[in-house]
């Protein structure tokens, strides 16, 4: 769901590989120009970032820190991430849960007022169309943000189903929240750190729970949740005060908490076992094979309601015929669009995200099988420049995962 | 014994002396280029049988800065960034100092086995990073006579010591005069800079 990282890699190999050097060099540099730019671009450069182009921006893939140190830091002390390329944005209206359930597989009505989970939204045919953190804050206002690599056609697909919806009378509209700016903080310091820069109680805000909230002199929309596995936050600060924020959160950390790029945020993600839309969901592929059946509300498997219901009610009830796994291996780290076979020679899926994990210090990987090879210890085997290596399927998260939670 | 220099802008970073660069006296410069964007990929057109063991594992990683990569004098560079070390009949080759910078911590390197022959400019092994792969090009055409097993086990050497700890094969070249081809370090750093500057 969160950064795009393996996206880009792939890409840019890709047309490395077809292309002139300097021709691709040139093309890069012309498209830099056109780079949308965060509020807190000249905050990055000025801290050793190194931007690359990522969903339209420009965006930091690392500081000084190296991507390992970067991912190791995140789980013992604490990162903050830029994640202002992702697109926030407001339904309101007194049918804005029942419009919204239209789209997504989650029990949105069943939400309670201050609390958010993961959802799906769906295409005619049950496949994602993009993955989402939505977030009830009232019962006719509902909070979402979405991947930034997704945001034209989410937005497109959102206002053509709000047209047809009003149409029929229902009572729904938007805003866009273009004003605001998006950090991610996460890890074992975030919610000491933010304590010091709000006066209320953070340690009654649990994971998934969302308050609006004076942090560091200006409203911010605070989330508890955040796409590395580690208990953390994610805070939509007015645009104008995003960066005294980020200032004030590095300062209160002494300087434990750093600022972390898309490249650790990558290596995160993956160890935590969570998706990379675009890698590991794709419009092809459903919730269920996913993984993501904890994500259909109860009611919804009974009503559905949402597009592509018929799809993935029969999967539901039929099972998948193919499964998102996690895989351990040795040799070279597997990459996406790496291929898997059995044992015997054959082709049983493919890899959709895979490098070499910081934290256990070996490679993982995730990526998609037939149904009936998913279980964890099933012996594999994956190709990389043609080469079989020993891989034996796992559950996931690889490392476990923090979130704050009542106990 | 020459070593890599580092910046001081973070006070946990290694110091080490670097005679020639301080010699040259060349100015400290953040490399901003883009990790993304340094994927030296190019396609294998040797089938060569290549050899994966055990599992990589690194030494000790650290974070550092570096200001600048260093460049050796005495060695020939290929703009695919790897080196060659020619002494009497063999050949050796590993990437540089401003591949590894760009690629980030080494977590495998992939390497064929000796006794096999390499190409001028064409693919002999792979390099891992947590985020990127990279082929290797040979900078010269000859037969491998060594292969360095320690990079099986310790990849990082790569990092850590391109030019000497972490070379990659030994070549018994088979047409010397490809090394005329290749730039000197002068050449190379002025062609890593403008490489830099350009993206």
């Amino acid at each position: 769901m969160r950064g795009g990282l393996w996206q880009l890699g792939q890409s840019i190999t890709r047309r490395l590989a077809h292309g002139d050097k300097k021709a691709v060099a040139r093309r890069c540099f012309a498209s830099e120009a056109e780079l949308k730019k965060t509020v807190f671009h000249d905050f990055h450069v000025a801290h050793g970032g190194k931007m690359v182009p990522f969903a339209g921006w420009s965006m930091p893939i690392q500081y000084k820190d190296s991507i390992m140190d970067s991912t190791i830091n995140c789980r013992e002390n604490g990162s903050l991430f830029d994640v202002s390329h992702m697109c926030g944005l407001s339904l309101k209206g007194k049918d804005a849960a029942p419009f919204l359930e239209k789209l997504v597989i989650a029990d949105v009505a069943g939400l309670a007022p201050g609390t958010g989970t993961l959802t799906v939204f769906t295409n005619e045919k049950g496949g994602a169309i993009d993955d989402s953190v939505i977030t009830k804050v009232t019962d006719d206002h509902i909070y979402l943000v979405v991947n930034a690599g997704c945001r034209d056609k989410d937005l497109a697909h959102i206002e053509e189903h709000m047209k047809a919806f009003k149409a029929k009378g229902g009572d729904v509209s938007w805003h866009i929240h273009d004003e605001r700016s998006l950090l991610a903080l996460q890890g074992p310091l975030a919610a000491p750190v933010l304590q010091h820069l709000t006066k209320e109680d953070l340690s009654k805000l649990y994971f998934g729970e969302f308050r609006v909230l004076d942090i560091n002199g200006s409203e911010c929309f605070l989330t508890r949740t955040g796409y590395t596995g580690e208990d953390g936050f994610e805070i939509s600060v007015p645009s104008e005060h995003g960066v005294d924020l980020a200032k004030a959160i590095l300062e209160k950390s002494e300087g434990k908490v750093r600022l972390t790029g898309l490249g650790a945020r990558d290596s995160l993600r993956l160890e935590a076992g969570l998706c990379l839309y675009g890698n590991d969901m794709e419009q092809h592929i459903t919730p269920i094979e996913a993984g993501l059946t904890w994500a259909i509300g109860k009611r919804r498997r009974a009503e559905g309601g949402f597009l592509g219901a018929d799809v993935i009610l029969k999967q539901l009830e039929e099972g998948p015929k193919i499964r998102r796994v996690g895989f351990f291996s040795s040799g070279p780290p597997p990459r996406s669009h790496s291929e898997i076979q059995d044992e015997g020679g054959n082709n049983i899926g493919e890899i959709t995200s895979g490098g070499f994990s910081p934290c256990l210090q070996k490679n993982i990987a995730m990526g998609y099988v037939k149904s009936g090879l998913h279980k964890a210890a099933t012996k594999v085997k994956i190709i990389i420049r043609g080469k079989p290596n020993e891989g034996v399927v796992t559950k996931m998260p690889f490392v476990p995962t923090k979130y704050y939670k009542p106990s | 014994m020459k070593s890599s220099s580092y910046c001081f802008s973070d006070i946990l970073s290694l110091q080490r002396n670097n005679n020639q660069n301080s010699r040259e006296k060349r100015r400290c410069r953040q490399t901003q280029s883009l990790m993304a964007l340094r994927m030296w990929a190019s396609s294998t057109a040797n089938a060569l049988k290549v050899s994966s063991t055990s599992r990589p594992h690194l030494l000790h990683p650290f974070s550092f800065s570096r200001c600048l990569s260093s460049v050796l004098d005495g060695l020939k560079y290929a703009d695919s960034h790897e080196w060659v070390k020619h002494e009497g009949s063999v050949a050796t080759i590993g990437i540089t100092d401003h591949a590894q910078d760009h690629l980030g911590e080494v977590v495998y390197v992939e390497l064929p086995e000796s006794g096999g022959t390499v190409t001028q400019k064409s693919g002999f092994g792979a390099v891992e990073s947590v985020k990127a792969t990279s082929d290797i090009n040979s900078p010269i055409s000859g037969e491998i006579v060594e292969v360095n097993k320690k990079l099986t086990e310790t990849p990082g050497l790569v990092n850590s010591s391109p030019y000497e700890d972490g070379w990659m094969i030994k070549v018994k070249p088979s047409d010397p005069s490809e090394l005329d081809s290749l730039m000197g370090p002068k050449e190379y750093t002025k062609f890593c800079e403008e490489e830099d500057a350009s993206h």
